[in-house]
């Protein structure tokens, strides 16, 4: 194909993309670092291990731990069941897969609160068993699965649809079980689709605010994560602190870009090979 | 020896298989022939036991095996698409069927290995057992699969369209090789084609299919030479469609001299050792087709030439309204 612009236009166009990254995305990367190392190393240092600030890491560090391995059971079986099998309403199935994509993380925290809350539908009958799920951890954590299911399985349906079922066929016509079909056929063929899915679908986890802000309640020490606590730091005017905990942050976001560059330098040229 | 008993195979409303009964010697080298949606690959998955019918039996050596699983059949099964575990290297791919056995019945690691190594030798892949399936050929590809599906012994081969994803001179390579296999094991096979060149060189008996029916089994030669109907006729090798259902090959409309039926040459071409002329019958008005041996002079296009059909095969409608034309 003939080259559509010429020399100028494509330097223009290269300027204006760099330009864009520059302003939107480097330049804050940059603001978060500077700000948090403002007064030096050491008050970066105390940010980060006063208790507070600790509890929301530990909080953080449990909710993806709990989302992370939820939503990655759920995401290889919604794949499984979508791909392999016919049957009725599964269109409406993935419908609703997408479902935390298309609505606001505000509402989906409402809706817990709606149902859970004191005054929610289950309201009297968790208070009468004094089990609290609003303002308290378990709301933190299915807020946090809610907001993140879609990654896994999205990740994975269109690369199961791809390629289709003749793996598992030949494994079955060979005398395998579906157990061991699915451990040594369907999962070896999508693991890096997987393992994309489930960067993704951790780095939401950790970094989810509004759904988590609406049911958490806000308590220090007890029920704010890490995005929450940077946000009462700042509020408190308490920049460097805000910016040491939103460091971390970053540093999550640039450890997920490379993790994701590594597995789709494992991932890509591997289909094209195969791709015949 | 398997038979099936009044196989039909209904996907929605649209009707794969519509009554299929069949009979497959022991040894035999067996061809399902038939255009795309003609049903063929359908019953070779019915036969494995990886798609089930709606009504009818299947029976392996007189036992009722319609409700068994792939799984329980103990047939091979070789994919269009071979179906190669990517993530695994060829001698583990060979191998796969041996290691899945439960604890009681699995041979030593070593001992799948060894196996695996003998059928790689089978296949003349012995050099190549710990590449991966992405470094081999299309051809290579298609042997380890097979390979991979003669470990588990099984008591058929079956075979989807071995050839269809190949070149064509890989194809014919492949093809022979196939036959040769065949004859050495002895193993009764089936297999799927689209392709009548295929199933006329390959096998030993054809199953011609259209529509979810079968038209005709028979050898290459009765299939061929006696078809069973206009479709049979028209699928398998060439065929002049002239008025009142009548079919004729191209080689066996010959050119006289003196009194025939006059042809109006307007294209004239080398096909293998004949020479391959199209020419407008003046009596019929439709372009025919026939050959000439390639040793004689051909016919200059334009020119008038007189033809006469040495055997004709009649499918429908009245003999006399081709001989009214004649």
């Amino acid at each position: 194909m003939k080259p559509v612009s010429s020399g100028g236009v494509r330097a223009a166009l290269i300027l204006a993309t760099l330009g864009f990254l520059a302003l939107f995305l480097f330049l804050p990367l940059v603001v978060v670092f500077t700000e948090a190392l403002a007064k030096g190393i050491e008050a970066y240092a105390l940010a980060l291990v006063e208790p507070d600030a600790l509890s929301a890491i530990r909080l953080t560090l449990t909710v993806a731990a709990i989302a992370v391995p939820v939503n990655l059971v759920f995401g290889v079986v919604a794949a499984w069941a979508i791909t392999k099998f016919e049957f009725p309403g599964k269109s409406l199935l993935i419908t609703l897969i997408d479902l935390p994509f298309s609505v606001s993380p505000v509402v989906a925290g409402l809706i817990y609160v709606l149902v859970f809350g004191a005054q929610g539908w289950l309201g009297p009958w968790l208070t009468e068993h004094d089990i609290q799920i609003v303002f308290a951890v378990p709301g933190i954590v299915l807020a946090t699965v809610f907001v993140t299911f879609p990654f896994v399985a999205r990740e994975l349906i269109p690369l199961m649809l791809e390629q289709g079922s003749a793996d598992e066929e030949a494994a079955l016509s060979l005398g395998a079980s579906g157990l061991q079909t699915f451990l040594r056929v369907t999962l070896p063929n999508v693991r890096w689709g997987l393992l994309y899915g489930v960067l993704l679908c951790n780095a939401r986890a950790m970094g989810e605010f509004g759904a988590v802000s609406v049911v958490s309640g806000h308590l220090r020490g007890l029920t704010n994560t890490m995005p929450l606590h940077v946000e009462i730091l700042y509020n408190e005017y308490n920049f460097v602190a805000a910016f040491a905990v939103a460091s971390l942050l970053a540093a999550l976001a640039l450890l997920t870009l490379v993790l994701k560059s590594l597995v789709e330098a494992r991932f890509h040229p591997h289909e094209r090979r195969t791709g015949s | 020896m398997i038979r099936l008993e009044g196989i039909t195979k209904t996907y929605g409303t649209y009707a794969a298989l519509q009554g299929i009964d069949l009979s497959v010697r022991d040894g035999e080298f067996l061809a399902l022939l038939g255009p795309s949606g003609s049903g063929k690959t359908t019953l070779l998955r019915i036969i494995a036991g990886l798609a089930f019918p709606d009504s009818g039996r299947v029976l392996f050596n007189g036992e009722d095996v319609t409700q068994l699983k792939v799984a329980q059949r103990k047939v091979g099964f070789v994919f269009q698409h071979y179906a190669l575990f990517k993530h695994m290297t060829i001698a583990d791919n060979v191998g796969f069927g041996l290691s899945v056995r439960s604890r009681r019945e699995r041979p030593s690691a070593a001992a799948i290995r060894a196996r695996a190594h003998e059928l790689l030798e089978l296949v003349q892949l012995a050099g190549l057992a710990d590449r991966y399936p992405a470094q081999l050929s299309g051809g290579q590809r298609q042997r380890v699969a097979l390979a991979r599906a003669l470990a588990v012994e099984p008591q058929m081969l079956l075979l989807d369209e071995p050839f269809g994803a190949l070149d064509a001179k890989v194809r014919k390579t492949l093809r022979r090789w196939l036959r040769d296999l065949h004859r050495q094991m002895g193993l009764t096979s089936i297999f799927v084609t689209h392709d009548q060149e295929e199933a006329l060189e390959l096998a030993d008996r054809i199953v011609v299919m259209d529509k979810g029916l079968i038209e005709q089994v028979g050898t290459a030669e009765q299939v061929y030479m006696e078809p069973a109907s206009a479709f049979v006729s028209d699928f398998v090798g060439e065929t002049n469609h002239l008025p009142g259902g009548f079919h004729v090959r191209p080689h066996d409309i010959e050119i006289v001299e003196g009194e025939g039926q006059p042809v109006r040459v307007e294209n004239v071409f080398r096909k293998g050792g004949n020479w391959r002329i199209e020419g407008r019958h003046q009596a019929l008005g439709q372009v025919i087709e026939f050959d000439l041996d390639a040793q004689r002079t051909p016919p200059l296009v334009g020119a008038l030439v007189q033809v006469r059909p040495q055997r004709l095969k009649a499918f429908t409608g009245n003999p006399e309204d081709f001989h009214e034309h004649a």
